[in-house]
């Protein structure tokens, strides 16, 4: 029965290899067209994530539909809300400012950028610090607006999966149609050879 | 349109369109949650590689910290399945590059900003990425991307808030 919980060296290796060679090709090593998701000149960025939901979210909804897949054996993040908008504003910030997120930078360092060693660098830094304050104020803080009748919108919010689903897709179709005006209106998506050239 | 690469004589190739690249991420991700039952990601192997690190330099303040304790109670997590996953996404993404001509050394973002301050800036978002992360439980990849696949709540008030952020501050600080 599915999932099979692998956790070795191997079923790592092979999820993250696959996950980096789609990365790098996405062009999600260069910080300059990640970034340029934010200028509002290349959506590129939210046009692979929401492809990627849907077309994962879809996947295990079927798998479960024709019974391949119990429900509830997949890992859902644990529905706290404070912790999640605070972690989302500094995540935003830092993407920003140092030009990748974490899986990015990793992408970035094995493309020959030295700015994403630098990252990764402050990662582990950032890492430590909040391990070091990490205590019972921290805890609290971050289990404030904790939605306790369950994680997902259809035990939190009664919202049947089918209409999750379909709001995803409309979602996604409104990326895409969003995306593609404003790459329009402006220098349009980041080519490789710029990307390769460096920002400037 | 290809120009030669810096690094050699390999012409750069174009990114795969982003309807593709979503759509095979979309099924890596997929098969990802078939054989763990967890999505990918990579802010957590950070906070493996620090507890590892804590552990053989620090053993005694690292089991004693809240947050690091429970992740030394077995043992060692360098070595587990998110450290392996980060290490693969390294070579995968090192493999793409260098058959795609797209493997440069640089300093990206040193011809835009100058090379001093984008040091500062990639110091700089790391740590706030970093800090980030382990409030929000996960990055980009953990939380937003595989937490939304999972339809979780919290993936997509991460990722509102990321994306507000990230549009305020871009207009304000030049990351690259």
């Amino acid at each position: 029965m599915l999932p099979l919980h692998t956790t070795g060296a191997l079923s790592g290796l092979a999820c993250g290899f696959l996950f980096g060679y789609i990365l790098e090709n996405a062009g999600f090593g260069s910080p300059q067209k990640l970034t340029a998701q934010f200028k509002l000149t290349d959506w590129s960025v939210f046009k692979v994530m929401f492809t990627a939901i849907v077309v994962a979210a879809l996947g295990l909804w079927l798998l479960r539909l024709v019974g391949l897949m119990p429900p509830d054996s997949i890992a859902v993040p644990q529905a706290l809300v404070m912790a999640s908008a605070v972690g989302g504003v500094l995540v935003g910030a830092g993407f920003a400012i140092g030009g990748y997120c974490p899986g990015t930078s990793v992408a970035g360092l094995a493309s020959g950028r030295l700015d994403a060693l630098v990252f990764i660098v402050g990662l582990l830094v950032g890492t430590f610090a909040f391990v070091g304050l990490y205590g019972p104020t921290v805890r609290s803080v971050m289990a404030l607006g904790m939605i306790a009748e369950g994680d997902t919108f259809t035990d939190a919010y009664g919202v049947a999966e089918p209409v999750v689903l379909a709001a995803l897709v409309v979602m996604l179709v409104a990326v895409f149609f969003a995306g593609s005006w404003f790459e329009r209106r402006g220098p349009g998506p980041v080519s490789a050879e710029q990307a390769v050239a460096g920002a400037e | 349109m290809s120009v030669s690469s810096p690094t050699g004589d390999r012409p750069v190739k174009a990114f795969w369109p982003p309807m593709a690249a979503g759509a095979a991420l979309g099924l890596a991700l997929l098969f990802t949650f078939l054989i763990t039952g967890h999505g990918l990601g990579a802010s957590g192997a950070a906070t493996d590689v620090i507890a590892g690190t804590g552990l053989a330099v620090a053993p005694a303040a690292t089991q004693a910290n809240l947050y690091l304790g429970p992740k030394v109670a077995d043992g060692n997590p360098i070595g587990s399945w998110m450290t392996w996953e980060v290490l693969g996404l390294f070579i995968g993404a090192l493999l793409a590059a260098f058959m795609a001509g797209r493997f440069r050394v640089q300093l990206d973002g040193a011809r835009s900003v100058g090379t001093s301050s984008r040091i500062v800036r990639a110091l700089a978002g790391g740590v706030l990425a970093g800090f980030g992360a382990r409030v929000a439980g996960g990055c980009t990849s953990g939380l937003g991307l595989s937490g939304a696949a999972a339809l979780g709540v919290a993936a997509f008030v991460f990722l509102a808030l990321f994306f507000a952020t990230g549009l305020i501050t871009s207009r304000i600080v030049r990351g690259v």
